[in-house]
């Protein structure tokens, strides 16, 4: 399944190869954490909260430790004074951050929170012992509805004085108002959406292993980030780092969720040193929607002036976002960038926003796949309601005020500069491969025999690979052993994205090597340099760059020897299928693993390097294009065809590429028809189970139809992020694709979820 | 609490062993018989992750009880492929169509599509949708799945499932 390029080595980077993962994985050998079981292993469970604003008079843990099997029961008092400190690598020392008492301490804040936790020796039977745990509540008022949070009397948050915990503002509304009121058409609306999750399949979890011999703490981590985990723990207990080792091999889906460390995961990192025996936890589906954290419920006031051309002359989002009571991390900056990139492809010569963020009675807000996708919502949404108040066809709106490429660098009012990106290009390569006339043709049809079919569209530019801080580095390490196998060692925190496979693939090309002479390791702290895994789009490019790096070392090295061996100069060798050769006389030659077993034997040839990013950012665009039919008697939305047109640059493997779209569109499909983490008005959650919280299936999911453009970046290889790209696209194509079918009923969607119920409502309004 | 003692097929061996009246299958097989290949992702019955042939059947092994399962002859996605390791088709398509990322849902997919298209070697495509609809999967979309499904549909087919 491999191309062959035109020099006669093997090139990997761009082929659909197979994925290294799936052999373990498909015949039920992959290792997820709750696979993990150790000698004498211990099983905790969480006493939580009931209610979503309680004080906590009185714990009685007597009748759970009375129960055979049980052999603690922890709570605010026992755990709590072991924290010494508590920040996030990736987030630094200095930024400001919601208290976060590993169990609650004297106030329970949301339904969900964590009491108590009980050690005992089976799962069961500590589920048995978490229900004897009393806890006396008295109930408190809840702030559960974020609109109110600000003027409400109750805080969350004592200790910061109000529930606002921060806002922004670039520049007042106040500052546009002279471009507004002389505006030929101004469109301006608040939008809002509700809150879901990233639901991965398997929830999160850990196994602390620590030994009181050595002083040595292995944590196996369910996570994105081991480094991360790594370096928090050993923080937070004030163990020196070195003593403390992280180990994940597979990790079931993250989605941002499993990024940062959360309240629950430390208890189980200042329980284990104090049990004596290994000690795991791997949360329930119940507890993962209750407590594993909450994403999207946020609106915005935004508006649109153009001229009378349609040109837009202004854009301005007034943004505010629920962070529960807990988000991890400190929402600010993520809120910020929902107000920064509102403007998204398009030329907006003016432009501002203001950000506010909240806390409620209601489980924190935690990353989810494009944590700013808001902005793309807000910003598509509001282009479709403008186009129908002026007349203009959505595609032709858009298509007058897309970024060109000849335009490009383009900073847009909110300071981004955006490069090397195609929105124009994907936007008409995706209207071509729907046919946009002829399907607008269809659609007319439909509706004069009765049927109501819609098309949506969207179109974003999102900043993939941070590149700043210690986002901005990653390593890697190569060796070829004097048998034969090389091993690139990466950070990993794989879960799901097949870096794997692309690592693998990368180093085969970088040296010239047989893709099946590779193997990769990865996720295990002890052996592999410190990277931030998996977050912001940006492990292809990073460990691109890493194995660029490394792989330019060890060549030189290669090269040298061979060159030495076969007495010929450097310049006349030739790397490829694992071997050196005379550029002149290939059945001259040496191979890597003889060459790797005269370099040192035993020791092999080896190397290790660090890539440091190039750019602040690496900016991705992509044209989502969805068509829906809409039963007007049932509500019921049913999706004809998905359109993606990405420009990721050159692609390392086309089916990763593809997978990480058609995974994040359905991530998008379902915050739009399916999911919603409700509350009720007392703050109890009611979805906290596979049959409340709908997730999309196969039956509901059309075909992802994938166009691709190639610009490519300034990163290594020219490649871009595309993880987060799908869920960020998806939910502003499908509501225009819904609120066009219905336009001729003159229905106005201006919020989330569109469930049946709520499609028939705004039909009947 | 009483242990009763089970006794069934596993993946063609014979095991016995004694189980608590309410330990589910799931649980019995991950955890005494170490078959970690079954994953949970609900334990409530919609997500079958732990999807695993009971007599044949497609059964979420988070419903039932280890001892509902005596005498029975249960395979695990462990006992999907052939004896040498090698891949059963289904399995390989899996493989060929990008139908996994993470792999946690990947053994209940496989196990559930081994089940269907030994039933229903001709499936159309919305029959496949119907058929996938009881698994949930959180990372592809879907896309890859349904490929996969079509490609070991061929297979199935030509009786070459296994
Ligand atoms: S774990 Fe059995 S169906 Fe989800
Ligand atoms: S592959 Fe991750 S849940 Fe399906």
């Amino acid at each position: 399944m491999t191309e062959r390029a035109a020099d006669g080595g093997a090139r990997y980077a761009g082929a659909r190869v197979h994925r290294v993962e799936d052999d373990r994985l498909l015949t039920g050998r992959g290792t997820f954490v709750d696979d993990v079981s150790l000698p004498g292993m211990l099983h905790a469970c969480f006493v939580r909260s009931p209610i979503a604003r309680a004080a906590i008079q009185r714990i009685d843990t007597s009748a759970a430790l009375a129960l055979p099997g049980v052999r603690f029961v922890f709570t605010a008092a026992d755990l709590n004074p072991g924290v010494r400190e508590q920040w996030h690598t990736t987030i630094g020392k200095e930024m400001p951050e919601t208290p976060r008492p590993p169990l609650a301490e004297g106030e329970v804040r949301f339904v969900g929170d964590p009491v108590a936790l009980v050690v005992a020796e089976s799962r069961y039977l500590a589920e048995d012992a978490a229900e004897l745990v009393e806890v006396d509540y008295e109930p408190l008022p809840a702030v559960v509805d974020y609109t109110e949070a600000e003027h409400a009397k109750a805080l969350v948050h004592e200790s910061h004085g109000s529930n606002v915990i921060a806002q922004l503002t670039t520049v007042p509304a106040s500052a546009f108002d002279e471009v507004f009121a002389s505006a030929a058409h101004v469109a301006s609306e608040t939008i809002y959406q509700q809150a879901y999750a990233p639901v991965p399949i398997e929830g999160r979890g850990l196994v602390v292993d620590y030994s009181s011999v050595t002083g040595d703490l292995t944590i196996h981590a369910s996570t994105q980030t081991p480094h991360e985990v790594r370096l928090f723990c050993s923080r937070l207990l004030g163990m020196p780092e070195e003593r403390v080792r992280v180990v994940t091999r597979d990790t079931g889906g993250g989605f941002g969720q499993k990024v940062m460390v959360q309240r629950d995961e430390m208890c189980l990192m200042l329980a284990g040193p104090v049990v004596g025996a290994p000690l795991k936890w791997v949360e329930d589906r119940r507890e993962n929607l209750l407590a594993a954290g909450k994403s999207r419920q946020e609106h915005a006031a935004v508006k649109m002036a153009f001229d009378a051309d349609g040109a837009i002359q202004a854009a301005y989002i007034d943004f505010v976002q629920d962070c529960g009571a807990y988000p991890t991390p400190w929402p600010l900056f993520p809120a910020a960038a929902v107000g920064t990139f509102f403007p998204g492809p398009y030329r907006v010569p003016r432009g501002g926003f203001a950000v506010k963020t909240l806390y409620t009675n209601t489980v924190g807000r935690a990353p989810y796949r494009g944590p700013w996708q808001f902005e793309s919502l807000a910003r598509e949404v509001l282009l479709d309601i403008a186009a129908r108040q002026m007349h203009v066809d959505p595609a032709e709106l858009r298509r007058r005020n897309l970024l060109r490429r000849d335009e490009l660098p383009y900073k847009n009012p909110n300071g981004m500069n955006y490069d090397n990106i195609s929105p124009l290009e994907t936007f008409e390569q995706a209207l071509a491969m729907l046919d946009y006339a002829k399907f607008r043709a269809e659609q007319a049809e439909a509706r004069s025999a009765g049927r109501y079919l819609g098309v949506g569209l969207a179109n974003y530019v999102e900043a993939s690979t941070p590149g700043y801080g210690v986002y901005g580095t990653e390593p890697a390490t190569i060796r070829i052993a004097p048998t034969g196998r090389i091993t690139v060692y990466v950070a990993g925190g794989s879960s799901g994205n097949s870096i794997e496979t692309t690592v693998v693939q990368l180093t085969a090309d970088a040296l010239g090597a047989k893709i099946e002479d590779v193997d990769t390791v990865q996720g295990d702290t002890a052996v592999t340099g410190f990277g931030a895994g998996t977050a912001g789009s940006r492990s292809g490019s990073m460990t691109a760059g890493a194995v660029r790096e490394t792989a330019a070392v060890l060549r030189e090295r290669i090269l040298a020897i061979a060159a030495h061996e076969l007495g010929v100069a450097i310049e006349d060798i030739e790397l490829a299928d694992s071997r050196a050769s005379v550029r002149a006389k290939p059945a001259v030659g040496v191979s890597f693993k003889d060459l790797a077993a005269l370099a040192d034997a035993p020791a092999g040839l080896e190397a290790s390097a660090r890539y440091t990013a190039n750019s602040p950012s690496i900016w991705v665009n992509a044209t989502h294009v969805c068509t829906c039919e809409v039963d007007v008697a049932t509500g019921r939305v049913q999706l004809l065809r998905y359109i993606v047109s990405e420009d990721c640059g050159p692609m390392i493997n086309p089916n990763v590429v593809e997978g990480q779209i058609a995974g994040g569109t359905v991530q998008g499909i379902g915050g739009v028809l399916f999911e919603h983490l409700a509350y009720d008005d007392d703050g109890n959650p009611v979805a906290t189970t596979f049959m409340d919280y709908l997730l999309p299936t196969a039956a509901e999911v059309p075909a992802i139809e994938f166009g691709h453009i190639e610009t490519p970046s300034p990163g290594p290889g020219g490649y871009k992020g595309v993880g987060e790209g799908g869920a960020i696209g998806a939910p502003p194509a499908v509501v225009n694709a819904v609120a066009d079918a219905l336009s001729p009923f003159g229905v106005k969607i201006t919020r989330l979820p569109l469930g049946p119920s709520q499609i028939v409502a705004l039909l009947d309004r | 609490m009483g242990e009763v003692s089970v006794k069934l097929t596993v993946n063609g061996q014979p095991r016995a062993a004694t189980v608590e009246p309410r330990v589910t299958l799931a649980d019995f097989l991950r955890e005494q018989l170490q078959l970690t290949g079954t994953h949970l992702g609900c334990e409530h019955g919609v997500c079958g992750a732990c999807t695993v042939l009971v007599d044949g059947a497609a059964v979420r092994s988070c419903l039932m009880f280890a001892v509902q399962a005596d005498g029975a002859e249960v395979t695990t996605i462990e006992g999907i492929g052939s004896p040498d390791g090698g891949l059963s088709a289904v399995q390989s398509a899996f493989r060929d169509c990008h139908g996994l990322q993470c792999g946690f849902c990947t053994p209940g997919f496989v196990v559930s599509v081994t089940a269907f298209l030994r039933d229903h070697p001709n499936p159309t495509d919305p029959e496949i949708r119907e058929a996938l609809s009881g698994n949930l999967c959180r990372c592809t979309g879907y896309q890859g799945i349904v490929n996969a499904v079509q490609q070991a549909a061929g297979a199935a087919r030509r009786g070459e499932l296994r």
